[in-house]
């Protein structure tokens, strides 16, 4: 286990630096030169050579990324160009709305998906089945922010329980900030629990088919007991896989659905960087968004280690 | 004679009825889609505009005629850089397994998986400005690993069975192998999945239009017709109503053609039937 995770490690830092690269080149040198990339083509020359030297961007390519990635580990991102203070305090200001919205994005996926799934397999073939399935096929096609949309005619504007869109902060109170994610949570969770519910389905599906199953049944479980006490167990593998893989989906996600309600979190950020071309932002952000999917996966891969000794020998 | 599955008959008429209309679009639409007539704007669906106005008084039904244009070009581009891309790259991952090759082009396929498309879409639209060929290109590159894995995963299991064997030892060559027997014997694979990027591929241009980093105006798109909806919602609902339908009768319609074709055509599967 120590030797898998080891190596797993080791893939980890290689996949970020793999990563950090190809950010750095897209961002820092396919424009040419940032700078007056960022200050449009009416910037004045003085103005241009001040924010390279404030930028750095006097040294060469590789000195420049190496210099990032060292401040990066130290938690260093550079100073936003169009707000003058460090990228590191505009994402920690806003990580704790796109993180908890992610999160709970993620527990209402599936705290749907699992029941949902569990009994369309327990009920294979029969009309609950086929409604389930049906219903999943819609939840997958419908686009989250569309489904946003609507939310918020029904519950804000018509039934006014919750509001249309905005974040209070968290020093506001706990319940009503978690108020204030309620709707983009379910917005967002609405197509992954489609798809963790039939994958669950399939799952159990599959595992209801092994020898072991026949086993437990033929020794006198009823079918039920055989579901819960054998089936579910395994059937979660392929199940993780894919809520580790969901998590990425719903920070990305997240993006799209902070613009419906107008939450001020990343995905806000990186849009008024793009507008701004306030490029440092857009490398940071989007820098840490691949390092959280990238470590989740790391995670995951670690998780089931732990649980099925086979795959520690891949 | 094998029995057409009633989810791709479904599947497979209602995405026909967009793929038509986006056709049409190219020759008819009901309206001029690029002149702003506010004398009838906001208008509900009538007699006059099938499925209502929008604020400029364009026709809802005739944007939405060529934003299914845009979605469908967007989308089976982005599925063709996956397939033409990715299919090279697994076949010769699979034929060389276990070589350094492999091991590259997997980590390679692990790393573009790090980036979600939308995150690609927002590099590439930081540096070169939003446009639907950027989308193109960042939901073609997010499929490119997803053929890569495909063709490799499904091109191993062939390449273990006793005819490419005999192939080998008639002195064909890994590449003359890949392309006369390990290609059409993933054929199918591929068309099946190519159906679900391709839906996946509508959805993502959708969302990509939605947040303006899509196509630009004055072509019409699904998602920007929403985006362009939102503020309007509360008193002019049919405006987000019907470019979403749009959007979900058209994924649903895939989906459902991808159901229907895997079930005629991955025969592991109709063999457990």
């Amino acid at each position: 286990m120590l030797r898998f995770a080891a190596t797993r490690l080791v893939s980890l830092v290689l996949s970020l630096l793999a990563a950090s690269i190809v950010i750095f080149a897209v961002i820092e040198v396919i424009p040419g030169d940032p700078a007056s990339f960022m200050l449009g083509l009416n910037a004045q020359e003085d103005t241009v050579a001040a924010l390279r030297e404030q930028l750095g961007l006097d040294g060469s390519v590789v000195s420049r990324y190496f210099s990032w990635v060292a401040g990066m580990v130290q938690g260093d991102f550079g100073t936003s160009y169009t707000y003058r203070v460090p990228v590191s305090e505009l994402v920690l200001a806003r990580i704790w709305i796109s993180l908890p919205l992610a999160l709970y994005a993620l527990a209402i996926s599936t705290l749907i998906a699992f029941p949902v799934g569990l009994i369309a397999a327990a009920q294979r073939g029969r009309a609950t089945d086929t409604g389930i399935m049906a219903t999943t096929q819609l939840g997958i096609a419908i686009p989250n922010f569309w489904f946003a949309m609507f939310l918020v005619v029904i519950f804000a504007i018509n039934l006014r329980w919750f509001s249309a869109g905005g974040f209070p902060g968290w020093d506001q109170g706990f319940w009503l900030s978690m108020k204030a994610l309620t709707l983009p949570a379910i917005a967002l969770a609405l197509p992954q629990a489609s798809i963790l519910a039939r994958i669950m389905r399939s799952s159990v599906l599959d595992t209801l088919d092994q020898d072991y199953i026949r086993t437990a049944r033929a020794k006198g479980l009823t079918r039920r007991q055989a579901i819960t006490r054998h089936a579910l167990r395994n059937a979660m593998i392929p199940v993780l896989t894919i809520i580790g893989m969901q998590f990425s989906f719903l920070l990305a996600g997240a993006i799209i659905i902070e613009n419906v309600f107008f939450l001020p979190g990343l995905g806000r950020l990186i849009f008024q960087g793009i507008t701004q071309r306030d490029l440092v932002v857009v490398e940071s952000v989007v820098m840490l968004l691949v390092f959280a999917v990238i470590t989740v996966t790391f995670i995951v891969d670690l998780a089931y280690a732990a649980v099925d000794p086979r795959l520690r020998r891949r | 004679m094998m029995k057409i599955p009633r989810a791709l008959m479904f599947g497979g008429a209602l995405f026909a009825i967009f793929l038509v209309a986006a056709l049409i679009s190219f020759v008819w639409t009901p309206y001029d889609v690029e002149v702003l007539n506010i004398a009838s704007k906001l208008k509900t669906p009538n007699a006059e505009f099938w499925l209502g106005s929008d604020h400029f008084g364009r026709d809802i039904l005739s944007m939405l005629m060529v934003g299914a244009r845009t979605s469908i070009a967007v989308a089976i581009i982005a599925v063709g850089i996956g397939i033409v891309a990715g299919l090279p790259l697994g076949l010769a991952a699979a034929a060389n397994h276990g070589s350094w090759l492999d091991e590259f082009i997997m980590r390679g396929n692990d790393l573009v998986f790090a980036f979600p498309s939308l995150v690609i879409a927002i590099l590439i639209t930081a540096v070169f400005g939003p446009s639907a060929i950027n989308a193109i290109i960042a939901i073609g590159i997010f499929n490119i690993p997803v053929f890569a894995r495909i063709s490799r995963g499904a091109a191993l299991s062939i390449w273990t069975l006793d005819y490419i064997l005999s192939a080998r030892v008639a002195g064909k060559n890994a590449l003359r192998i890949s392309i006369e027997h390990i290609l059409p014997n993933i054929a199918n694979l591929l068309i099946v999945q190519g159906t679900i990027q391709f839906s996946l591929g509508i959805l993502a241009e959708a969302a990509l239009s939605y947040i303006g980093l899509g196509a630009q105006p004055p072509t019409p798109s699904w998602g920007r017709m929403l985006a362009d909806s939102q503020t309007m919602i509360s008193f002019a609902p049919h405006l987000a109503l019907f470019p979403g339908l749009a959007i979900v009768f058209t994924v649903l319609g895939l989906n459902l053609m991808g159901d229907g074709l895997r079930d005629i055509l991955d025969p592991k599967i109709r063999r457990a039937r």
